[in-house]
């Protein structure tokens, strides 16, 4: 099942225009000691009726367990049109618009999204994504490095409150070129990045400052202070965004109070219309503004005329690219996440200005009742003060672990234990809920986690 | 089919908008401003965000009537060469898209991700089976990503053996533009040899640029040029005895499929476009997918995560501290799974049988393509050699006689309904096209083809302003590029 239309009759009217005996003649320029002898490995083909069943039953071993895990994925209510529209052949199966005249569709989608995300970010310009919200904040480092160029350090600040797989990701991909990453503590009452922590770096030079709003604890940092803290010095700031959030929060572009904003905003995309599917494809976007458009990596939409005077759209600013300049490229990505940007851009054309909002208002309710009913659970209680978004972090009176396989056998997926990451923070479990939890949701967990916490005391 | 109206064909969205309009079914029930009252003002937003307002049907068509001006697989034929665009099978999709797989959370505990975990531990053993490599990695999200983890690994293993002088990537000059720019990225300095006139390396350049700063030689083969590298054992001994490893980019593997394997060939590492050989979609620019496959001595180095078996057939991530050598991490969290659970269905679809007919069927569909279009009168930039499952015939001639482009004959083609194969590239060729059929597609859109180039080159010759100023069939004539990058015009402004 290689789905591959010849005939008999077709292959040999096609050999004899070649002019040779068979297919297997066109390979006689490969030394026969290379040819493989067998491919025993990979199991015999399966018609489609037995590959939809064989995924029925994996998908069935994988349950749907009700999920109060956020951490840098959120589970939203995703419309239909958004996938029906996306998985359209002419989306689907289209490749990127490099013949700019037969893919106006894709072109004029990716500049809506464009003009969409560089407003809800409050920057001036957008690319048209990159891989996910991780290696987003590996090339915005590398793009600052290139950008400041007041600073000769490479050194980037990372507070531990920014999500710690975009960390370990930035160190992973910008190391190589020379980059430093160094973590700045939090404050262990609030759970957010203090002025203080920055002040030993008054002295050095520092290429950018990375905050991360909403932080991986769901807190809210006090990004005006961080950012004019940084731009003082001509430190670039890196904002790392929820997209939802920003229905309700401040906008990077209006970061600080000079309002100049944000140098460079990434994030992941994954909220706008995108499924968990198990970490993937999501997006990373970026914005940026104007002055620094030539320093952005990725590809980019421009609104042109046609020979007529009319208008269209075309891939511009090329020559930053790797298919034009090579090694010296901004980057070496080349196909990004086409397909994930369609759907946040239909996303956000049914959410609007007003369901976005409603959106982010009832994920940042639904995480209050959610926090509310745990903490009134004995041995459960908040580990920071302040304000949060849709996520927080739960301290218990025990080991986090077993209670979740507790959970987890009861059909629940009660968080992410911060153990891995934040061992200082004792048993310390992040929790999420979004608008698609309902009251009895909310119920079921608490009910869940009593019985759990008994299991585990049993045990 | 000429259009005369000014404004091209479909409004912007934002032209669609009415203030208080609405998807509204779509949202969540209204909560009182009190609910959000916790939120302190200053952190607060004070200008909603410019999004359009617009009812789910207006969206509805405005996104199907922008997905009718795009050429893709499933309406057109499209031989672009280096990109592999065959049939994506319907059903790669839709079992890809069953709830429990996409409402899967990626920090979902093992014990409710067995099912999935099982399919990628499966593409991790039938990617090693048909690639002939030892270890395989699945998170790189895109072809030039697996490109990064490659030569990342590289680096690393000489690294750990403190061969720190190890800097420099040989490349060939016909090679993708990734490549360099990859090496770059991982901080290596580039250097380019030469191809002969056969389209083989020059193997005396290659002796002469090897030794002690060399990392490695990145290759595709059958290489950008269409042709198979006959030399291929004797390069990768000049290399291995040089002490630099070989990097196998994988982009041209659609044509080797089943018949020869990168592992036996000699390198050291590979990446591979699962987007293009095992048939995930372009999806208009990505998601891709740039699996990675290691030799037994880079095994350590592979990034995380990777999914391992244990006793008791449980399925589980293997993470930092399983190896510690790892170049870590280049995803969030694994990877673009979705896209990897459509290329495992494909590939159990295929089965090992299948496997072979696509090279098989890829190399006859693309020497036919050759040898019809030879018999039509157009140049083969490789007279002399096989095509692979792509190959490239060069206009210059015409470009010379007529004063037609390879890029007027591309933009004709548009006209016939069928996408263009690649142009300039590779960059050595002159007025090229690099032509890649696969092996979805049968005799009679071969032979629709050539009669198009046939068409084409008589209308060149006789009325060749048709040519030079085509497509006249699209939804816009050639756009002004220059303007494009010159004059900005990157996001939508509301007219006050």
């Amino acid at each position: 099942m290689a789905f591959i239309p010849h005939t008999p009759a077709d292959v040999e009217a096609m050999l004899a225009t070649i002019g040779v005996a068979s297919i297997e003649q066109l390979f006689d320029e490969i030394p026969a000691s290379l040819r493989v002898k067998s491919l025993d490995g990979v199991p015999v083909g399966l018609n489609e009726m037995q590959i939809g069943r064989l995924m029925s039953e994996r998908a069935r071993a994988d349950g749907r367990p009700l999920c109060f895990i956020g951490a840098g994925a959120y589970e939203h209510h995703i419309p239909a049109a958004v996938w029906a529209l996306t998985t359209r052949g002419e989306f689907y199966s289209a490749y990127t618009p490099y013949q700019a005249e037969a893919s106006q569709g894709t072109l004029q989608l990716i500049y809506e999204y464009q003009t969409m995300m560089a407003s809800l970010t409050g920057m001036e310009v957008s690319n048209a994504s990159l891989y996910d919200g991780a290696s987003a904040v590996a090339e915005a480092s590398l793009m600052a490095v290139r950008a400041n160029r007041k600073s000769k350090s490479r050194l980037i600040l990372v507070p531990r409150t920014v999500n710690p797989q975009y960390r370990r990701v930035a160190v992973a991909t910008a190391g190589n070129q020379g980059l430093r990453f160094e973590d700045v503590p939090y404050a262990t009452d609030g759970g957010v990045t203090p002025l203080d922590a920055l002040k030993k770096y008054e002295a050095e030079d520092i290429t950018a400052l990375v905050i991360q709003q909403p932080n991986f604890f769901g807190q809210l940092e006090d990004v005006d202070a961080l950012t004019d803290w940084a731009h003082a010095k001509g430190i670039f700031v890196i904002a790392v965004v929820n997209p939802t959030s920003l229905a309700l929060l401040k906008p990077p572009g209006e970061w600080g109070t000079s309002g100049k904003g944000a140098d460079i905003v990434v994030g992941d995309g994954q909220p706008l219309g995108v499924p968990l599917s198990s970490g993937g494809p999501y997006f990373g976007f970026m914005t940026t503004r104007m002055e620094y458009v030539r320093q952005m990596p990725g590809r980019i939409v421009g609104r042109t005329v046609d020979l007529s005077g009319r208008e269209g759209f075309t891939l511009t600013l090329q020559a930053r690219e790797q298919h034009i300049r090579r090694a010296k490229a901004t980057s070496n990505i080349c196909t990004n996440q086409g397909l994930l940007v369609t759907a946040a851009t239909i996303y956000m054309s049914l959410m609007g200005p007003v369901g976005l909002e409603r959106t982010a208002a009832a994920s940042h309710a639904s995480t209050k009742d959610l926090v509310a009913a745990l903490t009134a659970v004995k041995g459960v209680r908040r580990a920071f003060a302040g304000p949060f978004f849709h996520e927080a972090v739960l301290l218990f009176d025990r080991p986090v672990a077993p209670v979740l396989t507790s959970l987890g056998k009861r059909g629940i997926l009660g968080g992410l234990d911060l153990s891995e990451h934040y061992p200082e923070l004792g048993y310390a479990l992040l929790v999420c809920a979004t608008e698609t939890k309902t009251k009895s949701d909310i119920d079921s967990y608490v009910t869940a986690l009593a019985e759990a916490v008994q299991a585990v005391r049993a045990a | 089919m000429m259009r005369t109206h000014d404004k091209a064909n479909e409004k912007l969205i934002f032209e669609y908008s009415h203030p208080g309009r609405g998807a509204t079914d779509q949202w969540p029930q209204p909560l009182p401003a009190t609910a959000s009252a916790d939120l302190p003002q200053h952190l607060r937003r004070t200008k909603p965000p410019l999004l359009p307002e617009v009812g789910e049907l207006e969206a509805v068509r405005h996104f199907t009537r922008l997905s009718q001006l795009n050429f893709s697989i499933d309406t057109h034929f499209y031989p672009l060469g280096s990109c592999t665009m065959k049939y994506n099978p319907k059903a790669c999709n839709q079992y890809a898209m069953l709830p429990e797989f996409l409402g899967r959370h990626p920090l979902a505990p093992e014990s409710h991700g067995q099912g999935f975990l099982a399919c990628m531990y499966e593409l991790q053993e039938m990617l090693k089976e048909v690639t002939g490599m030892q270890g395989v990695a699945l998170s790189p999200m895109a072809g030039a990503h697996g490109e990064f983890a490659g030569v990342a690994m590289i680096r690393a293993y000489h690294r750990s053996r403190g061969d720190l002088a190890r800097n420099e990537i040989i490349v060939p000059e016909a090679a993708h533009g990734t490549n360099p720019a990859t090496a770059t990225m991982c901080g290596c300095i580039v250097r380019e040899i030469p191809v002969n006139e056969e389209g083989d390396i020059e193997l005396d350049a290659l002796k002469a640029a090897v030794g002690p700063n060399t990392a490695g030689i990145m290759l595709t083969n059958p290489s950008t040029l269409g042709v198979f590298e006959r030399r291929i054992e004797e390069v990768a001994r000049i290399v291995h005895n040089a002490g630099g490893l070989l990097y196998y980019d994988g982009a041209n593997l659609n044509a080797i499929l089943g018949k020869v394997r990168p592992g036996d060939m000699g390198f050291d590492v590979i990446h591979m476009n699962l987007h293009k050989t095992f048939s995930t979609p372009h999806g208009g620019g990505g998601p891709g997918a740039g699996a990675v496959g290691v030799s037994a001595r880079l095994r350590p180095f592979l990034p995380i995560p990777i999914v391992g078996l244990e006793e008791g057939n449980r399925y589980r991530w293997l993470a930092e501290k399983d190896l510690p050598q790892s170049i870590g991490r280049l995803s969030g969290f694994m990877g673009n799974a979705g896209v990897l659970l459509r290329a495992y269905i494909y590939m159990r679809m295929l089965g090992r049988e299948g496997m072979s007919q696509v090279g098989e069927y890829a190399t006859l569909n693309a020497n036919y393509l050759l040898a019809r279009l030879k018999q039509a009168g157009f140049d083969a930039a490789y007279p002399s050699r096989r095509a692979s499952h792509e190959f490239i015939i060069t206009l210059k001639r015409q470009a010379r006689e007529l004063d037609v482009t390879t890029m007027d004959f591309a933009k004709r083609l548009l006209d016939h309904g069928i996408h263009a194969p690649t142009t300039y590239f590779p960059l050595l060729v002159p007025e090229c096209l690099l032509i890649e059929p696969t092996e979805t597609e049968g005799k009679d859109v071969l032979d629709t083809f050539v009669a198009a180039m046939t068409q084409i080159l008589e209308e060149a010759e006789q009325e060749p302003e048709r040519v030079t100023s085509a497509p006249h069939t699209m939804p816009v004539r050639r756009l002004d590029d220059v303007r494009a990058a010159k004059q900005l015009d990157l996001r939508w402004k509301p007219t006050a």
